[in-house]
């Protein structure tokens, strides 16, 4: 009762959290708001000890006394511990292990100063790419490369599109430098590392626009490598995959 | 085990024929003098990052504001002024004022040596730091312009001069700064570790050594250690960029337009190894810190430090957890996830030798009978900012938590109210406190600092820091990520906000009260300064021991700017832990650790550890 109060109540906090449209987001952020309730009583606590302390006056004093020295640390053992195997539990949950084999598969590529989203096509397969075909000024940013037979029915967006309620599994690069994408309404940040493909899965669950960034010092464009997530009910992402792969065609 | 052989033979040039006394002076190898020389290069370094600091500030919310003499701020400016603005306060001013300013100034006084225990060494240090700085100052000057990759410098961006501006002569001359840095750090390091080890008095045993010099102990271990690791990685950086390797450049890495094919690293290395370093540099910044307010809580609230072994431990054990927790800053760096969960659980474990020492200081103070002096406000303000500041060490701590808040204004929130806000009360309470010690020459005793301008001082600042930094966790919540030189994002056709400008802007109220505290704060400091130069020319004399300290270098001989030959100098030694107290119902009265009495000490001791009724 009094904790869904408080939860409700910081919510309410001129700049509070931004929208929540993930599926593993709510417990993050119930898991996230107890801690910072933890942390501001904490802070009260032992402000108010010290100010307590100061105000009343004696002069004889105690220098070692164990209940003093001991019980609250081991109080604070216990807090920590239970708080850091709850966030290992939430932690586990969203990252120990892989997408489902059905998740839609999206790659996720940063390069100063854009982010590019493919999808695989019909043939649910990545055709290869390589770095000495990439060619921005000739439509093929990424190096696809065309003589591979899964690259036909690639295509590529600037808009990360995708259908609510379905598992996602991004598969990020980077191509050039150290990028980090995040989407702070999907509750979602993990670095682009170049040479490296990280592979990041979510459930995003309320269709609406959302904006991605880049959080990882990355260049003089770095405050503008934006983009944007449209989350559309399943009938219509089906609908706009149709187009983007006529188009691809 | 205490050592027997403190006093090295001769007091320093000051006393010698020379020919260029001027030049002698400047080149000392006076512990004292370069102690002064160290803080003067940190008050440089600090004004010059307040200022840079200010100028983002400034443009984060008038991002069109002309800059005299430059024009309006570019993003490759603002990420300059990230870069030069962190570096330059990490590395110079909370890396060199308490460890190496003060250090030189205060610890062989406080371990009753006469002299470090390797001058021309310390001297050379010394230099090497300002050379560093001038190569830093000088980078930002070099064409192609100022390093913008932070000063965490991470590669590729840093590695390959192509990836764009501020990454050719500036990012060189920035890594050659840091390489100096690092050199002279690791040798002012190994001068201290060995002072204290072969330089401390008779009777001076570990655990009779004050707390601060038991910060600057594992400082100097954690220097060592994280600096050397820090070094090793600049050169591979710098093979890097000029020696064809590929460290930390993975095949296929395509910048701007060129192709790098020449082998297989990875840019993980370098987070690995810079953060070795960067973490423990936290420590190596608050520990002498840690140290000093546990002294001064207990000297101005006459009282033995509560657990004072405990304390010992506790500021061994952060050193040794300080350097087995650099990976949680790469919770979401591409870290195999289940690393990610045990430098999760070695930063939780942390928390409790932060807490413990909390514990402490808080108990010092309970029901005492303090007297607030400047040095204790800042004392007690450095408690203040740390428990605000830590308490937000173990959210971060969490990979789940981290993955929304990592690179938000929330972790420079954390790390500001702790490193900078705490490490600099840290400061001022030094400052404060041993400003009769710097001031004292041969002709006149000491100086205090006025009480009624340094409380005002106090004030606005412990005011300033939380109006700056509290706020900045709620823009952090809010989801607004560090190193971004505009919150509005591309507009979107029509020019309405994009997704992201809508999500970031919305900051903007917060972040211009945010802006207004800040200049609020960098004014207050002014009052330092008025103080200083007030004091400088006619401030109070104080006595020999103004504070009723116990520890050594308030001994009358000791007292640092009283030349006098070894020869003449009575042999010092220590009977006791510091920070005995008694009271009786008119005065306190107190046991110098150089006392040679011994019955006073046995009431004190039955006095003090007596429960509280």
């Amino acid at each position: 009762m009094i904790w869904s109060r408080l939860t409700s109540a910081a919510t309410l906090l001129p700049w509070s959290l931004p929208a929540d449209a993930s599926a593993h987001g709510p417990a993050l952020d119930h898991h996230l708001l107890l801690n910072l309730w933890i942390a501001l009583a904490l802070l009260a606590l032992a402000h108010l000890i010290l100010l307590t302390g100061l105000l009343a006056r004696r002069h004889s004093a105690p220098n070692h006394l164990w209940r003093i020295e001991y019980l609250p640390l081991a109080a604070l053992a216990l807090l920590f511990s239970t708080l850091t195997v709850k966030a290992e539990r939430l932690w586990a949950a969203t990252r120990y292990t892989g997408a489902s084999p059905t998740a839609l598969q999206v790659e996720v590529t940063g390069v100063q100063f854009a982010w590019y989203f493919r999808y695989p096509g019909p043939d649910a397969t990545f055709g290869l790419t390589h770095p000495n075909l990439v060619a921005p000024g000739e439509g093929n940013p990424l190096g696809i490369d065309p003589n591979d037979p899964h690259s036909a029915d690639d295509h590529v967006s600037s808009q990360l599109v995708l259908p609510a309620n379905r598992e996602v599994d991004l598969r990020l690069n980077a191509q050039d430098v150290i990028h980090g994408f995040s989407i702070p309404e999907m509750r979602l940040k993990q670095n682009a590392v170049p040479g490296q493909t990280i592979h990041l899965h979510f459930t995003p669950t309320t269709p609406g626009t959302y904006a991605i960034l880049c959080t990882q010092l990355c260049g003089l464009g770095h405050y503008r490598m934006n983009a944007t997530l449209r989350i559309l009910p399943p009938d219509q992402f089906a609908n706009w995959l149709a187009t983007q792969q006529k188009a691809a065609k | 085990m205490t050592p027997h052989s403190n006093i090295p033979p001769s007091q320093p040039q000051a006393n010698k024929l020379s020919p260029t006394p001027v030049l002698a002076r400047v080149f000392s190898t006076d512990h004292r003098i370069i102690g002064i020389q160290y803080l003067i290069l940190a008050l440089v370094s600090v004004i010059i990052g307040t200022l840079l600091s200010l100028l983002m500030r400034i443009h984060l919310v008038w991002p069109d504001w002309p800059l005299a003499l430059h024009g309006p701020i570019l993003p490759e400016d603002y990420l300059a002024l990230v870069t030069i603005h962190g570096t330059i306060m990490l590395f110079f001013v909370l890396t060199t004022a308490p460890q190496a300013g003060f250090g030189n100034l205060i610890l062989p006084a406080q371990i009753g040596a006469r002299t470090m225990a390797f001058p021309g060494l310390n001297a050379a240090s010394f230099w090497l730091t300002a050379i560093a700085l001038i190569t830093l100052l000088a980078s930002t000057f070099a064409p192609g312009g100022a390093a913008i990759s932070g000063w965490t410098a991470y590669p590729p961006l840093s590695a390959v001069p192509s990836s764009g501006p501020g990454q050719a002569l500036g990012m060189d001359l920035w890594l050659a700064s840091i390489a100096l840095f690092a050199i002279a750090s690791t040798a002012s390091s190994i001068n201290t570790l060995t002072t204290i080890l072969r330089n401390r008095c008779p009777g001076m045993t570990w655990e009779r050594l004050p707390l601060t010099v038991w910060g600057w102990f594992t400082a100097a271990l954690l220097s060592i250690i994280a600096f050397s690791v820090l070094l090793a990685a600049i050169l591979l950086l710098f093979c890097d960029r000029h020696a064809g390797t590929s460290f930390f450049l993975p095949n296929g890495d395509l910048v701007n337009g060129v192709l790098h094919q020449s082998g297989n690293g990875s840019p993980l290395l370098w987070l690995h190894l810079f953060w070795f370093f960067g973490h423990p540099e936290v420590y190596i910044a608050i520990l002498p810190g840690m140290g000093l307010t546990s002294m001064l809580l207990a000297n101005f609230s006459h009282r033995r430090v509560f657990a004072y072994r405990t304390m010992i431990v506790t500021t061994l054990l952060i050193g040794l957890l300080g350097i087995l927790l650099w990976g949680h800053h790469m919770f979401v760096a591409g870290l195999n996830p289940f690393a990610s969960s045990a430098f999760s659980i070695s930063t939780m474990a942390i928390a409790l030798p932060a807490a413990a020492k909390v514990l402490s200081w808080l108990a010092t103070t309970w029901r005492s009978r303090p007297s607030y002096k400047t040095p204790m406000l800042f004392a007690l303000g450095f408690v203040s900012l740390f428990i605000t500041g830590g308490l937000t060490g173990p959210i971060l701590a969490q990979p789940i938590l981290d993955e929304y808040l990592h690179n938000t204004f929330f972790v420079v929130a954390h790390f500001h109210l702790i490193m900078a806000m705490a490490g600099i009360f840290g400061l001022y309470a030094a400052t404060y406190y041993w400003f009769p010690l710097i001031t004292a020459t041969s002709s006149h005793p000491g100086r205090l600092l006025s009480e009624p301008l340094g409380h005002l001082h106090f004030w606005c600042t412990l005011i300033g820091a939380y109006a700056v930094f509290l706020p900045m966790h709620l823009t952090g919540l809010a989801g607004e990520p560090r190193h971004y030189a505009q919150l509005t994002g591309i507009p979107s056709p029509g020019s309405s906000l994009s997704p992201a400008g809508a999500l970031l802007s919305h900051t903007l109220p917060l972040n211009r009260f945010i802006t207004y505290a800040a200049i609020f704060l960098a004014a207050a400091q002014l009052l330092f300064f008025i103080n200083l130069t007030r004091t400088l020319y006619k401030g109070a004399f104080a006595s020999s021991n103004p504070w009723r300290a116990t520890t050594l270098e308030w001994h009358p001989t000791m007292n640092p700017f009283t030349p006098s030959p070894a020869s003449d100098t009575a042999e010092i030694s220590v009977h006791r832990t510091p920070c005995h107290y008694q009271f009786t119902s008119t005065e306190i009265s107190f046991l110098p650790q150089w006392a040679p009495v011994s019955f006073a000490q046995d009431k004190i001791e039955k006095a003090t550890d007596s429960k509280p009724e």
